[in-house]
């Protein structure tokens, strides 16, 4: 008798919640989708010109298309390899250089203030320069990746490593550890959350250097595939190219995200987020 | 030669794990100033000494002389029959702070120099300070006392013959410092390693230490014996309040 009378008010108390939870959820989608409708409808009811502004619809079957010939696959995968062995070596240099000066004072006094000159130059102003040296090849393009992931990752690991704790480097003297000891438990771990967001600056470089000199010359990737598909009119293949690009940004971003995570699980800010997740 | 150290040993202390501390004639400046000036002491095997004076008295110095992480502008610092030239595995150094690596679990704190077994005899320390169980967790999820027991956990994983602490206690809260007074007198009073204590505290110095040694402008302004016996009970023992009365006149 009273289970029969409390259960309707338990399960509305029990979805009431959830309901809740799942428009949370659903309300940053809300704007994208409206947007889409809109486009959609303007597009098809000729308010704007399908040629200019394609309709979402015509995109996604572009997409189709693309998706069946591989082409989207091949560029896509060109471009990624690419952007990995531009990061991989203009990364690892900055990352090689941050450490050697932050760690040691004659390599700050030989190599900083060169770094920090040639920071200033924008990199994509070197593209004349490089077409010069390189031509219009791969090796180019992975040039000016590498440039311009080389000074977030250079700057960053050289801070990080720089605003170590003294005192737990001192109290790591103390009690008795070695160079390499030192480096790998304190020193990097230290540095790590400086070098995380150096990390995620040089990856959203990478990306943005990478469309930019793949449209001036390229005969493979999706800069490639934007610039040919303009010559030709394809309105809904540039804006795919564009919306394949916003994506590898996103997941670019959340790589490093999940990597901060993991590493940073010791630090205060991320147990409490994890805590306060569901 | 082994009679000469047993001599060394101070009365009452199980000295076997001690290791005298002699400072002949030490001198220390930093650039014009002059923290210390000839300056001679002796601390017997397993003695527990408390050095007590104002800020800017020489008390820190004397402490990272004996430690090795500074070198002494002139004289010379002996640990049982070595001259202090480098950092010395026979003596820990506790700090002010606690000093944990955040990013090192607490297990992995206590034993952080590594070693054979690293982790058992962590564990081991652990126990002995009265945190079993606690060595997987981050040190950030610790209280304070519970920080400066893991600190002391990794400066006793070592069996040092020497400890030597930089007022660990200063930020505690009154109860948990008491609480790690009687902690830190009882595993003095089993390993009879040689305690220097450098505090403000005057109580804490006559509820810990067998001697109070004062320093004032980089000299011995009284060097006090306290000949009570351990375990002291804290504020209750009038002797206690009149070595401390003692002891404020000369700071």
């Amino acid at each position: 008798m009273t289970v029969e009378a409390l259960s309707p008010a338990r399960r509305a108390e029990r979805t009431r919640p959830s309901l809740a939870r799942f428009g949370r959820a659903l309300a940053p989608w809300a704007l994208p989708i409206l947007i889409l409708v809109v486009w959609e409808i303007a597009a098809r009811a000729g308010l704007v010109n399908a040629r200019l502004l394609p309709a979402p619809s015509t995109i996604a079957s572009a997409f189709w298309r693309s998706l069946q010939d591989g082409s989207l696959i091949a560029n896509t995968w060109a471009s990624t390899k690419r952007a990995l062995i531009g990061l991989l070596i203009g990364g690892g240099l900055g990352f090689l250089g941050g450490l050697a000066t932050g760690l040691w004072r004659p390599a700050e006094t030989l190599l900083d203030s060169t770094v920090q000159m040639i920071r200033n130059i924008p990199h994509l102003a070197l593209i004349p320069l490089v077409i010069l040296w390189f031509g219009i090849g791969e090796t180019a393009k992975i040039f000016l990746v590498a440039i311009g992931v080389f000074f977030p990752l250079y700057i960053n690991t050289f801070h990080g490593v720089r605003t170590v704790d003294r005192q737990l480097v001192e109290m790591a003297e103390v009690y008795g550890l070695d160079r390499r000891a030192r480096l790998s438990r304190i020193i990097l771990p230290g540095a790590l959350p400086s070098i995380l967001v150096g990390l995620r600056y040089a990856l959203g470089l990478m990306w943005l250097t990478l469309i930019v000199a793949e449209t001036i010359s390229a005969t493979s990737g999706l800069g490639y595939m934007t610039m040919n598909a303009r010559e030709f009119l394809q309105t809904d293949v540039v804006i795919l190219g564009i919306l394949v690009y916003a994506l590898l940004g996103k997941l670019a971003d959340w790589a490093t995200k999940a990597i901060e995570r993991r590493a940073l699980s010791w630090h205060p800010a991320y147990q409490i987020a994890r805590e306060n997740k569901p | 030669m082994s009679l000469a150290v047993q001599r060394d040993v101070a009365p009452g202390a199980a000295g076997a794990a001690g290791l005298p501390i002699r400072l002949a004639g030490v001198s220390k400046s930093f650039g014009e100033t002059e923290v210390l000036r000839r300056f001679d002491l002796h601390i017997p095997a397993g003695q527990f000494v408390a050095v007590v004076g104002r800020s800017g008295g020489g008390k820190s110095t004397l402490l990272r002389l004996v430690s090795g992480l500074d070198q002494p502008s002139g004289g010379r610092v002996m640990i049982g029959e070595r001259a202090v030239t480098s950092l010395d595995p026979a003596v820990r150094l506790l700090f002010q702070e606690a000093r944990l690596v955040p990013w090192q679990r607490v297990v992995e704190n206590v034993g952080i120099a590594r070693g054979e077994n690293w982790r058992e005899r962590a564990l081991q320390a652990l126990r002995d300070v009265g945190l079993d169980g606690r060595g997987d967790e981050w040190p950030s999820v610790l209280s304070g006392g519970q920080r400066q027991r893991v600190a002391l956990a990794r400066a006793l994983v070592s069996r040092p013959n020497i400890l030597l602490l930089d007022e660990p206690f200063g930020a505690l809260d009154a109860l948990t410092r008491i609480e790690m007074h009687r902690l830190l007198d009882g595993i003095w009073r089993e390993r009879g390693f040689t305690t220097v204590l450098i505090t403000h505290d005057v109580a804490e110095a006559v509820a810990l230490a067998d001697r109070v040694i004062v320093l004032r402008e980089g000299r011995v302004a009284l060097d006090l014996p306290v000949d009570l016996e351990h375990p002291r009970a804290e504020l209750a023992d009038p002797r206690a309040a009149e070595l401390q009365k003692q002891i404020l006149a000369a700071v």
